[in-house]
């Protein structure tokens, strides 16, 4: 059993971040997501939360992948705070396909659209921002859970 | 990180077409099922069972594929039943309301019977 994480005292979102930095390329997800239930296992997530977070980052990244312009790398970043995890992934492209966010309601299922709706319903919190200049940020929190 | 894929085929009355899958299904390997599912159904066979038992990962791109598998054998009045004892794909599976559209079994032998 490790011991609980001790953060940097600053608490500083600048200082208690995990970033990693993948090619735009399909091979790389499951990189990403190993990566990010590798940290919230040292963060004492419990292991379905941890499952919720490896989903959850992979769709982020398989959207950025589907949907950039080309060849750039898609940037994952863990903010650690004590009682919970801010992923953001974020990219240069041009947004998730019908942009925003897919609504709460799931309808009738089909092909497409699946992953935006699976990270909502997997995170706590989720805010997608879309700059036609900087790219598409997708945050997402998992609280830590008593 | 990768998936393993194995057909076979169950001469019975129906001739079912058991699709084992073994690994982790993401935008990475899906395209592997896929040709898999699609080239099984576009030769004739409509009576499908998909193991996912030792499936230990699928996202939405691997619910694609599925949900793209159960559309086509539908148009030739087939079905597809999953295997799935994973509580953490069963839980997709029940957040998406997949639930509703696939037969989910915990055995080989109840997905073909209710197939």
């Amino acid at each position: 059993m490790r011991e609980p994480l001790d953060l940097h005292p600053a608490a500083d979102e600048e200082v208690n971040v995990v970033e990693l930095r993948i090619p735009s390329r399909a091979e790389w997800v499951g990189v990403a997501r190993l990566a990010v239930a590798g940290i919230a296992s040292r963060l004492q997530f419990s292991i379905e939360d941890i499952e919720d977070l490896k989903l959850a980052v992979a769709e982020a990244c398989t959207n950025c992948i589907q949907h950039a312009s080309g060849s750039e790398a898609v940037r994952i970043s863990c903010a650690i705070h004590p009682d919970r995890i801010v992923v953001t992934v974020q990219d240069s492209g041009k947004g998730f396909a019908g942009g925003g966010l897919a609504p709460k309601e799931l309808g009738e299922p089909k092909v497409g659209g699946l992953g935006v709706f699976l990270i909502r319903s997997l995170m706590d919190d989720v805010d997608y921002e879309l700059n036609p200049d900087s790219g598409t940020k997708l945050s997402m929190t998992k609280f830590l859970r008593n | 990180m990768d998936i393993k894929v194995n057909v076979r085929e169950l001469n019975g009355e129906r001739n079912i077409s058991v699709v084992d899958l073994n690994g982790e299904i993401d935008v990475y390997t899906s395209p592997k099922v896929k040709e898999t599912i699609m080239e099984l159904i576009d030769s004739g066979h409509y009576a499908l069972v998909i193991n996912l038992e030792n499936v230990r990962y699928i996202d939405s791109t691997g619910l694609g594929v599925l949900i793209g598998g159960l559309k086509r054998v539908r148009e030739h009045s087939g079905a597809v039943n999953l295997v799935c004892t994973n509580p953490q794909i069963k839980k997709i599976f029940d957040i998406t309301g997949l639930v509703k559209i696939f037969g989910i079994f915990d055995t080989e032998e109840t997905a073909c019977e209710n197939l």
